[in-house]
């Protein structure tokens, strides 16, 4: 695995660090919930390495 | 303490753990089904003519422990004589030619000369899928033991493999600006380089092997679609293309069908007919069946069109006369694909034969056009359950 590739894979981590955090912290908006998880669906895959 | 209107303006109590079951449960529903294909291991019986088993990485070692390492069976003759390269999912998502390889390896027996067989060139395209265009995961093809399974791939590598692509793919070492994507595809990226992106470094041992094995005759099996002009033919540089043309004559004339001869574009960079030829003293032929599954206007993209390639839609079009090969009711069965690859390359080496006797490629085993036609593929596949546990590969 390349450099370039490790950073990519740091970035989608962070990703899903903030956007968990936001799912967390959310306490209204049931669409923002459902937004954020849409969001880390793609994320997550490509960290577990299946897609 | 919170107000009351605060707590009027909350979600519901459970919202937040039922999105997150859902959303785990939607994890692990939709992952686990490409977990499973990217996992999936394909068995091959070797036939009695494989002598050996490399890997690619034997010829560029830093493919060694990737995905993209990949079988290269070894067929040795009797006889010395010349030598040959098959290649078969370049394009994971055109199966013929992953089907003609798998019926060479289990079938042929080389008399004279050396055959290299790789079933699976692009193997991280093999284990990628394509759900966007509703691909199926898997095809099965009928034996007389039960249906042999395999991957449907896609038509470039995966990005767990390589990753990021690049705004434009700059190609190597002709610097010709391509598709992004095309970084990813193992027929833009010959002849590759050693130490470049991962496809290159799949194309360069390639070259590799074709270079250090003095390898006389390349031949890289495609599909194509209906609707695109390059089909049902032979694409040959200039350096291959006598051989090409006699080879078209003489299954037109001998064995009944069409298989024309297209020339390989000198200024279209990145692909095996072109950068074989042009990087080492290998004659390279790249056969493309018909296969209507790719095309575009279809019904649904299932297993029953990938492999009988029956389609109204293109039927309709076809008495516009908007495709390019003949297509009627009957569609384009796999049994004819494949057919067609096995017989071309057969007539490939016959007639490089007769140029080069001192360099003869002389096989035996591998059944033509219309003994597939008639017997169907999958007679042609052995059962693994039956054969040796230690001689079985997995692609």
């Amino acid at each position: 695995m390349g450099v370039i590739m490790i950073l990519y894979y740091l970035l989608s981590l962070y990703l899903v660090v903030i956007l968990a955090w936001n799912f967390v912290r959310e306490k209204k908006s049931v669409n923002d919930m459902i937004l954020i998880l849409l969001v880390l669906i793609p994320l997550v895959l490509r960290i577990l390495r299946v897609k | 303490m919170s107000a009351p209107n605060d707590s009027a303006e909350r979600s519901p109590r459970f919202a937040k753990p039922l999105l997150a079951v859902l959303f785990a449960a939607l994890l692990v529903a939709g992952g686990r089904p490409l977990y499973r294909h990217r996992h999936d291991r394909v068995p091959v019986v070797p036939g009695p003519g494989v002598t050996r088993v490399l890997r690619l990485s034997d010829f560029g070692p830093t493919l060694a422990g990737t995905f993209a390492d990949t079988d290269v069976f070894v067929l040795e003759g009797a006889k010395p004589g010349g030598k040959a390269l098959v290649i078969a999912n370049t394009h994971a998502n055109e199966p013929e030619a992953l089907l003609a390889a798998v019926v060479m390896i289990e079938n042929a027996v080389v008399e004279q000369g050396t055959l290299f067989i790789i079933p699976e060139f692009n193997a991280s395209g093999g284990r990628n899928t394509k759900p966007g265009d509703g691909y199926p995961l898997y095809f099965s093809i009928p034996t007389e033991w039960g249906a042999k399974r395999f991957r449907i791939g896609n038509r470039d590598a995966s990005p767990l493999e390589q990753w990021p692509d690049p705004d434009v793919y700059i190609h190597y070492p002709e610097k010709q600006l391509l598709s992004y994507i095309d970084v990813r595809n193992t027929n833009r990226t010959w002849p590759g380089r050693p130490n470049g992106p991962l496809m290159e470094r799949v194309t360069y041992a390639a070259m590799e092997l074709m270079r250090r094995e003095k390898v006389d005759v390349a031949i890289d099996m495609h599909g194509a679609e209906t609707m695109f002009p390059v089909t049902n033919c032979i694409v040959a540089p200039i350096k291959s293309s006598k051989i090409a043309t006699l080879v078209s004559l003489t299954v037109k004339a001998r064995e009944g069908f069409d298989n024309h001869v297209e020339p390989s574009p000198a200024n279209f960079r990145g692909l095996s007919h072109r950068e074989i030829g042009d990087y080492s003293d290998t004659l390279p032929f790249l056969l493309e069946a018909p296969i209507p599954f790719l095309d575009q206007p279809t019904g649904p993209k299932t297993e029953r069109l990938l492999l009988d390639g029956r389609d109204p839609f293109l039927l309709r079009l076809s008495r516009a006369k908007k495709l390019f090969v003949p297509y009627d009711e009957g569609g384009w069965p796999i049994a004819r694909r494949v057919g067609q690859h096995c017989s071309v390359s057969l007539e490939i080496f016959r007639q490089f034969t007769k140029k080069n006797p001192e360099r003869a490629i002389a096989v035996a085993g591998i059944p033509r056009y219309a003994e597939l036609v008639q017997n169907g593929v999958g007679h042609y596949f052995h059962d693994p359950a039956k054969a040796n546990p230690k001689a079985l590969r997995y692609e």
